[in-house]
């Protein structure tokens, strides 16, 4: 492994795992939101969540490129968002986001709402509900859903090459450089880069499994 | 204290839960069968529901006005609520759940201290182990003390006993027994339990398929249903207040006016008793009894007769009031006539002795 692989290695995992901090409150509330509430459009909302999980990643790249290029969003902004690393988090965020909110919604309906009304008879406030009773009973699913977004962001391609392009140490996280590796013939870094990403994806796999295992009902 | 409802009005599955009364005693009971909205009712006044319209006053607070769009939140509500399940947090210890709803800051009531609300409920054994590992008595316990611990106004029962099995649930009546006389706490007590109404309640709501039908003190709910339907479901025609002057080897000897009546004796420490009996419970018979397993014979004169489908109800003075429901072929072999002496057999098993 040459410093440039490990380079590559620190900023795809760093990236995924900003991603996935990144997407977790407005992943949780949307998640508690359609877990609990019953309000129109709900079921659109759901929809769209879920899209970037069906549709070709490419696409989805080339919505964001089209969102957030100078004629779009991204003209709001002072600083560039695309073909940065900033679009490498945008585009991950994206892709892994219907897996927490999938799974977190999954955890939250399972929380007996018996629960939270009773706290709140005892004087707890919806915020103190949330933190002390729901999040809590529902924290396998919560973590098990990051590390599958996790997981989801580490091997993000089609999405992040569109908008972020294929930057050598700006932009390019494992699965670009394998590509452009096989690309260009270098067979051997490829490989380092394939071994790394199956290990990685082994670990946040396997551990989200024993997360999600449903807990034995006592 | 006081509660007022007014105007309620829920639509449930069924039907539409609509409650009209005022609580003034310090327990009420509102009885009624299983799905006749009861803990509806319950979730309603804590604030865990949206009625359609209901106005709902605790003392002097408003707490929901449906009129003026108003509704105060549940957890500003100040009411305690044990639902029937009991709803203890199972990610946290013991003490957590004690202590969740224990405001911060020494707001909290002397009459509701720590050390005073875990002796009283014998918590403290109880204290070390995992929320979890706690039988449904001690559940039930805990659960009681955490709503005791936030201080409320009044406190919500929602069917304290239905989880327990019989031995079970007399052991847990003397605790709520002790809740309300040690508190001084109001309670609205759900049940279907007839003797868990009778045990706790000075007042009863009978709610039948989300309508109240009647509203009394206990003991004249019982005596005097307000209507048939009432009546099957209350289903104890006689209910005498009596005192247990002696136990032996689980029989009681109870006093009930210038009577003496042989029992199952009555949970322990219990002298004053309410004394129920079912009518179908008690047999007629023309001649004086030579040898009987029945324990108790009464002489008894028939008072009244009323026919009902196909019993008679037969009112008696046995030396004290007395209802024997019987077939109606039998009222006419026996040839029974208001005003006539006739001998009431009761087998001690069928008298039900509950603490009053």
């Amino acid at each position: 492994m040459t410093s440039a692989e490990w380079q590559i290695v620190g900023f795809t995992v760093w990236v995924a795992a900003l991603s996935t901090v990144a997407i977790l409150p407005f992943g949780l509330a949307l998640a508690w939101a359609l877990a609990r509430g019953n309000w129109p459009g709900k079921s659109l909302v759901e929809t769209f969540v879920t899209l970037p999980l069906v549709m070709p990643p490419v696409a989805t790249g080339l919505i964001l490129l089209t969102a957030f290029g100078k004629h779009g969003l991204g003209g709001l902004f002072d600083f560039r968002i695309v073909f940065t690393w900033r679009a490498v988090l945008l585009a991950l965020s994206v892709m892994s986001l219907p897996l927490l909110v999938r799974s977190a919604r999954t955890a939250f309906e399972e929380v007996n709402p018996r629960l939270e009304q009773i706290a709140r008879t005892l004087g707890a406030g919806g915020w103190r509900v949330f933190f002390t009773i729901t999040v809590p009973l529902a924290a396998r699913g919560i973590v098990g859903g990051m590390l599958l977004a996790f997981a989801r962001a580490l091997g993000e391609f089609g999405a992040t090459i569109m908008v972020a392009g294929n930057i050598q140490g700006k932009t390019q996280t494992i699965s670009l450089a394998i590509f452009e590796d096989v690309q260009i013939g270098d067979d051997a870094h490829a490989y380092h880069l394939l071994g790394v990403s199956v290990v990685l994806a082994f670990i946040a796999v396997w551990s989200s499994e024993f997360f999600l295992r449903r807990k034995k009902t006592t | 204290m006081s509660l007022l409802l007014k105007n309620v009005s829920l639509p449930l599955a069924h039907f539409t839960l609509e409650a009209d009364f005022a609580m003034q005693r310090r327990v009420t009971a509102v009885f009624g069968p299983s799905g006749a909205g009861k803990t509806s009712l319950l979730d309603l006044i804590a604030g865990l529901r949206t009625p359609r319209s209901a106005f709902i006053q605790l003392d002097n607070d408003v707490l929901t006005d449906t009129a003026k769009k108003f509704s105060v939140a549940t957890h500003r509500r100040g009411i305690g609520y044990v639902p029937q399940d009991l709803a203890l947090f199972p990610h946290l210890s013991l003490r957590q759940n004690l202590l969740y709803g224990r405001k911060s800051g020494g707001t909290n009531n002397s009459q509701f201290a720590f050390d005073h609300v875990i002796e009283v409920l014998e918590i403290q054994p109880l204290i070390a182990r995992g929320v979890t590992e706690l039988s449904g008595g001690e559940k039930q316990r805990v659960a009681l003390a955490r709503a005791l611990l936030s201080s409320p106004r009044l406190l919500l029962l929602d069917e304290p006993l239905a989880s327990l099995d019989a031995p079970l649930k007399a052991k847990i009546i003397p605790y709520l027994a002790l809740v309300r006389d040690e508190f001084q706490i109001p309670m609205l007590c759900v049940t279907h339990d007839r003797y868990v109404a009778l045990a706790l309640a000075d007042e009863i709501v009978v709610l039948m398929n989300g309508k109240v039908m009647q509203t009394g003190p206990v003991s004249e709910v019982f005596a005097r249903p307000a209507n048939a339907e009432v009546a099957k479901f209350v289903g104890v025609e006689t209910l005498q207040p009596g005192t247990v002057t002696s136990v032996n080897e689980g029989l009681a000897t109870v006093t009930v006016g210038n009577v003496t009546l042989t029992a199952l004796a009555p949970p322990p420490a219990s002298r004053d008793v309410f004394v129920c009996i079912r009518g179908e419970e008690v047999t007629l018979q023309r001649d004086a009894v030579t040898a009987s397993s029945v324990r108790n014979h009464l002489s008894a004169r028939i008072l009244s007769l009323r026919p009902e489908g196909a019993l008679v109800r037969v009112e008696l003075d046995a030396g004290f009031p007395l209802f024997a429901l019987v077939t109606r072929p039998a009222c006419a072999e026996l040839a029974l006539r208001e005003g006539e002496n006739i001998t009431a057999l009761i087998k001690a098993p069928a008298i039900h002795l509950v603490p009053r």
